[in-house]
């Protein structure tokens, strides 16, 4: 089941200047890219064509050859560069994750996600806490692809390697695809079979 | 006239909690930071490293006098030798202490960026605010944009360029690097060094450790509301051989560039703290002493670290 943006271009509103023109590239079930471009360089906005919550001026995705479905959850799931602009911050937090499928048992604990913190509101945990639920619900909604736009950023380095372990070892079990947005070299080469460097349009 | 081996900000045996209700409606204390030391001199930055949840930005907002209604703060707080009590606080809040909030969600969702960098001060610091935008790489169009047209990193920017436009002399950053490119992360911080240079002192909360070494004069390593080891960012820079704390090691064998391995377990909920170290439960050197008892603070090798074991 590739995943495939194909010459694809983005514009925010008529008048205004191309954010992404022609951007090409697919990505196979089970594989890891990491995409690299400089800040505002229009990642996250690709981050959301590719989870349909925006639609491309021209181009299309396809997912098996086939546009992404309108209802329903969609098999590409973003987890996004900022958790606490993620969450409804008038649901608990068990709500949150509830959304998206029976709650697992070992999935909270390999996040380490408290069973008093399902309890709490969005703004009772810290950032790098919420971002553990929301890569959690992506996980749980049983996506094909997860578009992950620097979703460790806002991590220590210990938690950071942690989520990305259960997250690589998850995808490896449902040969599932992931797209991960990265500002760091290191860490791109740690995770990602390929880097793909957006501004270059080259594989690096 | 400030000296350079003077303090400029000491906290002392700080302690943050907060007032909750559980479900029977019985009202609790949840400690958030406890017994938490840390000094800092002109000219310096201190980078606060350490895990997510640990305090980290519950300490600047306890600096800055903004926690919520419910927290309730004990032990002691100096700026240049005098009580940092709300008052002073509120005084010197903006205009001696600025702060680089975490969330882009402080940016107001209504209002143009370049006066909003611009802040209540008058006459407008347009000028100055210009050069610094400029020298952050934000294009001269950003200051006509409202913040949700802005990416992550140009907010991140936005926020970094506050403080740099305030003249203050404690600069706060909670995290003012995620969402930057590599030498626009590394320009920031170079601009904060330069402010400490300039006599001014920076606290720099950051998990981009591997960047902040390289412009911290000390590092501060947070875990579970407390300081686990203060040492020299040399130290850190020069591996896990000449750090002192089990944790700080586990940090640096974490990057990346250093391996990728995380340790097992989770830093312990404020809720339900271990009663003696609190890094025990993760610890791979633990021994029933560990268990059982908090250790205190030691000077070891020209840092301070709270491990029994620390060589």
């Amino acid at each position: 089941m590739p995943l495939e943006a194909k010459n694809l271009s983005f514009r925010y509103e008529r008048g205004l200047p191309l954010v992404l023109e022609n951007i090409d590239f697919k990505i196979e079930a089970g594989e890891v890219l990491a995409l690299f471009a400089p800040s505002g360089y229009g990642k996250t906005t690709l981050a959301k064509l590719l989870a349909g919550y925006l639609r491309p001026c021209s181009g299309e995705i396809l997912l098996n050859g086939a546009p992404l479905p309108e209802k329903g959850v969609c098999p590409v799931q973003l987890i996004s560069q900022h958790p606490e602009k993620a969450i409804n911050p008038r649901w608990r937090l068990k709500k949150v994750l509830e959304e998206s499928g029976e709650l697992r048992e070992d999935m909270l604990s390999a996040f380490g996600i408290e069973k008093a913190w399902l309890e709490r509101f969005p703004r009772e945990l810290s950032g790098g806490e919420l971002q553990r639920f929301c890569v959690a619900r992506a996980l749980l909604s049983g996506a094909e692809y997860l578009i992950c736009d620097e979703i460790s950023t806002m991590l220590d380095v210990i938690t950071q390697a942690q989520i990305w372990s259960v997250v690589l070892s998850e995808a490896r079990k449902r040969n599932m695809g992931i797209i991960a947005v990265t500002h760091n070299m290191h860490l791109a080469r740690r995770i990602a079979h390929r880097v793909f460097d957006l501004e270059k349009r080259e594989y690096i | 006239m400030i000296q350079k081996n003077e303090t400029l900000l000491e906290i002392h045996d700080l302690s943050v909690s907060f007032r909750m209700y559980d479900a029977t409606l019985e009202q609790k204390e949840l400690q958030v930071i406890s017994n938490l030391h840390l000094r800092v001199r002109p000219g310096e930055v201190v980078a606060v490293a350490g895990s997510s949840g640990s305090g980290k930005s519950l300490l600047a907002s306890a600096i800055l006098g903004i926690l919520p209604s419910n927290a309730s703060v004990s032990g002691h707080l100096h700026y240049k030798g005098r009580e940092l009590n709300s008052q002073l606080q509120k005084e010197l809040r903006a205009s001696k202490i600025a702060l680089v909030p975490q969330s882009v969600n402080f940016l107001d969702p209504l209002m143009r960026i370049g006066p909003q960098a611009d802040g209540h001060k008058k006459p407008y610091p347009t000028e100055k605010r210009r050069e610094i935008f400029a020298s952050l790489g934000l294009d001269e169009r950003v200051e006509k944009l409202y913040p949700f047209q802005l990416s992550g990193g140009m907010a991140r920017r936005v926020l970094v360029s506050t403080a740099l436009i305030s003249e203050a002399e404690l600069i706060v950053a909670d995290e003012p690097t995620p969402g930057m490119s590599l030498s626009q992360a590394l320009h920031a911080l170079k601009m904060f060094r330069a402010l400490a240079d300039e006599g001014k002192a920076v606290i720099l909360i950051t998990h981009d450790i591997d960047l902040a070494f390289g412009f911290a004069d000390r590092v501060a390593v947070f875990y579970a509301g407390t300081t686990v080891e203060t040492a020299p960012a040399e130290d850190f820079c020069t591996g896990p051989e000449a750090l002192r704390h089990p944790y700080s090691k586990a940090l640096w064998r974490a990057l990346p560039q250093n391996g990728f391995e995380p340790i097992e377990g989770f830093q312990p909920y404020a809720g339900s703290l271990p009663q003696g170290c609190l890094f025990a439960p993760r610890c791979p050197m633990a021994t029933d002493k560990c268990r059982c008892e908090k250790p205190p603070v030691q000077d070891i090798r020209g840092g301070e670290v709270r491990c029994f074991y620390a060589t």
